[in-house]
């Protein structure tokens, strides 16, 4: 047993050159045309990953890629599945990248063991199962990355997208862009809430020009998010109503009675001014220097 | 036995909030209020609840009838200093709670009061006349 084991070992070892060669020609013809450079970077991956692949074998022959021993080689693909992730390669080409290499260590084999059929199919099986094992490593540290890079890109969506702006002493705007759901309500109103506290605002005017669609679910959000600034002492008003959404809020039956709706930003902070008590007078002066 | 002390200033009461209430700390506060606004015939109520993290739906509730008997005995009610965590709960528990008034902190709190008390003063002047 400890001879067969060490059989593939032994042919990564002495053929190392003749594998990689001929792996390398493989991924060539497996893929689109690759520039110069990328060209460069996979015959650089694919040698790392040959001499971590041998080193593995040597320390544990046999094929157990969860072992301490195949550490770097697990390292390794997770790392190159990332960087293809984000290179924008397809699931096919990342996973190809292994598989390509069964053909090459199955030529090798043969050569190898030619005249002894048993062994021969004994290690192509031993071979075939670790590379698939290697192929399917590869596979989900792709598709993880790809998660990984979705939800982080969420995380920020959800952060870029409720800035809460002081227009004034104690006026807040919120201007809200993309859908609202219940989760980037939720987000929107304690963002609201904490900064009504913390700027101690009379007035917060929600803006729902960058709102593309509101539906009685997103009537119904925004209705909460004005029940719960009431709470608190403040007043919101709701601006950017464009004439579609008006017409939609009517059809839908959504009551928006009880709360202040302007169409534009502007209108809203007039409104807001002149309940604070402040008033907006317009410099003659600047007026003629504006009008020529 | 634990109470919320009531403090009479001018024609108004404050009520201060401190400890986390409990259904019989409200019902007390409730019949002490009542009996207050009629002792002093106060003009307006302010309940600070700032220090207050945890609001249930009967609380909630109670804030509500606390406001609307004071408005039955003449006197205005303002809540004021709510925290958004308290109030993104009532709003979820559907307590929008219509009939209360609002402020941020309880200065403003008090200019509420000023100025309603001031506009039933005027209205009263203005009818008197007639």
């Amino acid at each position: 047993m400890a001879s067969i084991r060490s059989k593939l070992a032994d042919i990564f070892d002495n053929r190392e050159q003749e594998i990689a060669q001929s792996w390398l020609e493989r991924q060539a013809a497996g893929t689109r045309r690759l520039s110069p450079a990328e060209q460069h970077e996979i015959n650089r991956q694919s040698r790392e990953f040959l001499s971590a692949i041998k080193g593995a074998m040597q320390q544990d022959g046999a094929a157990n890629i969860a072992g301490p021993a195949w550490a770097p080689v697990r390292e390794f693909l997770s790392n190159f599945s990332a960087s293809r992730a984000k290179a924008g390669f397809t699931p096919t080409e990342t996973a190809s990248f292994i598989f390509s290499l069964k053909q090459p260590v199955f030529d090798a084999l043969r050569q190898e063991l030619g005249q002894d059929a048993n062994a021969l199919a004994a290690e192509t099986w031993r071979a075939t199962e670790l590379l698939d094992a290697l192929g399917l490593l590869t596979a989900e540290s792709f598709q993880k990355s790809r998660e990984d890079m979705i939800s982080r890109q969420q995380a920020e969506l959800l952060e870029l997208s409720t800035p809460v702006v002081q227009l004034w002493d104690g006026i807040l705007a919120l201007p809200l862009i993309g859908t609202l759901d219940s989760s980037r309500t939720q987000v929107v109103m304690q963002n609201l809430l904490d900064a009504i506290v913390k700027t101690r605002s009379d007035f917060a005017i929600i803006d729902i020009t960058g709102v593309p669609v509101v539906d009685t679910l997103v009537a119904q959000h925004l209705l909460k998010t004005v029940a719960a600034a009431r709470l608190m002492g403040a007043e919101c008003l709701i601006s950017g109503i464009r004439p579609q959404i008006a017409q939609t809020i009517i059809h839908l039956g959504v009551d928006l009675a009880g709360v202040v709706t302007k169409a534009t930003l502007a209108d809203a902070f007039a409104i807001a001014m002149r309940r604070i008590g402040y008033t907006v007078v317009r410099d003659q002066k600047t007026k003629i220097a504006v009008e020529r | 036995m634990e109470r919320i002390p009531i403090l009479k200033m001018g024609d108004y009461l404050l009520i201060t909030i401190q400890v986390d209430m409990h259904d019989k700390l409200a019902l007390t506060l409730q019949n002490d209020l009542t009996e207050q606004i009629v002792t002093h015939k106060s003009k307006g109520i302010l309940i600070d609840i700032s220090a207050l993290e945890i609001v249930d739906s009967f609380i909630g509730r109670m804030l509500g009838i606390i406001a609307s008997m004071s408005r039955l005995l003449d006197a205005e009610t303002v809540v004021v200093g709510m925290q958004p965590a308290v109030a993104i709960t009532l709003v979820e528990l559907g307590l929008s709670m219509k009939g209360i008034r609002t402020a941020l902190n309880v200065e403003k709190g008090m200019t509420v009061l000023q100025n309603s008390l001031r506009e039933e003063r005027q209205d009263g002047d203005s009818s008197r006349q007639f």
